[in-house]
Parts: C-alpha cells; structure tokens; sequence
C-alpha cells in the first residue's frame, strides 16, 4: 500500500484534473451566461459545502477507531470456534472492517482454514456487506440515523437467514474455499476507480 | 452536524490522554485516507451537479420517486448489483439523491444491493466459493436487498 510517504505528489495532482477542469468550465460558463454550467456550478458548490463539513470529521473517526481497534484483536477469537459465540465474534470481526466486499473473499478462506463453520463465514460476508462500522458513520452522516438503524436492524436477520440457507445448502457435505488463485486478487489499484482498496487500513492487508 | 463535531473532539481528546503517539497516528491515518478519496469524490460530484443540471429533477423523481411505484426498486437494485462503487463515495451520492426527492426505499435498495450483490466480482467469486455457492449467495442476497428495501420504503 503506498500510503506512505507524501501524499501530494504529481499523480496525486494528475487526479485532479478533471476538477481543475471543471473549475475552468464554471468560469467559462459564468462568462458566457451558459445557464446549465452556471445551474451545475450551484449544485456542485452545495454539495461542497455540505461534505467539507462532514468528511474530514469521520475520517478522524474512522483513522482513530482503527488504530485502537485492529482486526487481529478479534481474530484471536475466532480459531476452532463454532455455535453462537463464534457468530457473535465474526459479526464483531467484520464491522471493524473497511473495502468493497471481494476483499472480504480471503478473509473467509483464512476463516475456512482456520476451521470455522461455514454459517459463521457466510454470517461474516454478510455482515461485512452491511455492518461495517466506518461505513456506517458515513450512512449516519448522509442518510440520518433513522434509516442506518432501520436498515441495519433489518439487515442482520436477512444475512443471517442467506447465510443459514447456503449453509443448509450444502446438506452435510464439506465446503471448500479456495485461495481464489491469489494472483487473481484485485490489488490496490484497477484503474483510479476503485479507491476503497487504497483507503483500506494497512493492518487489513495483512492476510 | 454538532453531535458529529462532539463525537470527533471527544474521541481525539480520549484518544491522546490514553496514548498521544497512537491518536495522532490514527488522526493521520483518517486524513490521509480523507486525501486519498477527495479527487475520485470530486469527480462523482462533478458528474452528478452536470447529471442534474441537465436533466430535470421532476423527471428523475419520476423514475425513482414515491410515485414510481416497483419500477423504481428494480432499476435500483439493477444499478446497485451492477456498480462496484465504494461506500464513501455511495453514501455521499445517496444523500443528495433522497434530497432531490427520491424514495428512501429505492435509496435502501440500491444501498443494500450495492454492498452484498456484486455481478462484476462474480468471477472473482467463483473462484473462492465455487459457481454455485456464488450464484446461490449473490441470488439471495438480491431478493433480500429488495425485501429490506420494501420494508423501510413503508416504514419511512
């Protein structure tokens, strides 16, 4: 992860362009009386106001719970356990977890070799899809707390059941997760568009 | 807003009484994830404020709004499986869109099918848990993001 080092540099400024070049479109626009370029020009700068406030609060939030609540902590707990309390500790497990969800695939590999039910690896996907933690300082952020609790209250029954269901699914036979050839894993960068790898929390990439 | 602000200050403050050279390594670590996401947020932005001011929003209401009725959930959750778009930038998105008037629901749906469906990583998938697992995993979690989302829809 090349978060380290100074992190303004040359790329740094090359992913600015398009700002650099929508600022000079709002200028033009301003100039020529170009109605839907001054309308974007609105939009775009309540949208700023709105998040400059917001961000670099919860990002705080998030390098803060990060730094005291590492992942390996829980990952003590997980071992040969099974039954609810192992549940309970994979849940615990993913909502201190940051990234889309193909990087949640190896974790659960490493969980499988690490003998863990497959309810519980299924319970952990899911959870990872809808309890992660910093995700949800953001849901609160911009979506309210009625709909993040709402959503999160509903949600845990329904992975539960899809993990319990695909568990059933296998009717006592063996699962098997493979390390999904491993050099097929997305590294940090597909193109400048998947941003959520390179804000992973480096103890994260640990596996 | 404010509750934000009292959250942060106390959690920096708890923070540097326990251990000062842990909360500012973690305070360094939020803005420079802050950093790293602010050109890519940026762009969504930009195209969003241009989608809007050329497209009228009564129309776009129309599509995904109260009134839309099931076709909103489907379009929503075709759009949420498809899309890989990180949370940080999807929660940003969202909020504006329930602002402009778009059904909290379809806004639950797109969310939920965004995070636990994923037709683009299904490859990738496949290859941990084996094509049937996937599909088994990705088909689930599409009627439950929709059933989610129809719940909230009539609650808020």
């Amino acid at each position: 992860m090349k978060n380290q080092g100074p992190i303004i540099n040359a790329q740094y400024i090359r992913r600015l362009v398009p700002f650099l070049v929508f600022c000079l479109a709002i200028v033009v626009s301003f100039a020529a009386h170009f109605l839907p370029g001054i309308h974007a020009a609105r939009t775009f700068r309540e949208f700023i106001l709105e998040m400059t406030a917001f961000l670099p609060l919860m990002f705080i939030l998030i390098g803060l719970f990060d730094v005291w609540f590492p992942r390996s902590m829980v990952e003590r707990h997980i071992g040969k356990e099974s039954g609810i309390k192992g549940t309970l500790w994979v849940m615990l497990l993913a909502t201190l977890q940051a990234g889309p969800l193909y990087g949640a695939f190896p974790v659960a590999y490493i969980l499988w070799k690490k003998g863990c039910s497959p309810l519980n690896i299924f319970v952990y996907l899911g959870a990872f899809s809808a309890l992660k933690i910093p995700m949800l300082t953001f849901e609160v952020g911009f979506l309210g707390w009625k709909f993040s609790l709402l959503r999160t209250v509903l949600s845990i029954p329904v992975f539960v059941a899809i993990a319990w269901l695909i568990d059933r699914s296998f009717m006592n036979r063996p699962i098997v997760i493979k390390d999904g050839g491993n050099t097929s894993m997305p590294k940090s960068d597909i193109s400048n568009g998947n941003r959520d790898d390179k804000i992973k929390p480096p103890n994260t990439e640990a596996v | 807003m404010k509750l934000l602000l009292i959250i942060t200050i106390a959690a920096i403050s708890v923070s540097l009484a326990k251990d000062r050279k842990r909360a500012w390594q973690g305070i360094k670590k939020g803005l420079t994830m802050f950093l790293n996401l602010l050109p890519s947020l940026l762009n969504v932005l930009i195209l969003v404020a241009i989608f809007l001011s050329l497209v009228p929003q009564s129309r776009i209401v129309a599509l995904l709004g109260k009134e839309s009725g099931i076709g909103g959930y489907v379009v929503a959750a075709l759009i949420g499986s498809i899309s890989l778009i990180p949370g940080f930038i999807a929660y940003p998105l969202c909020g504006i869109l329930v602002k402009t008037g778009i059904n909290p629901g379809v806004i639950a749906v797109f969310v939920t099918t965004l995070m636990m469906v994923g037709i683009l990583t299904l490859p990738l998938e496949i290859k941990f848990f084996g094509a049937r697992t996937a599909l088994l995993r990705n088909g689930l979690s599409f009627v439950g993001a929709i059933l989610i989302g129809s719940i909230m829809a009539v609650i808020l």
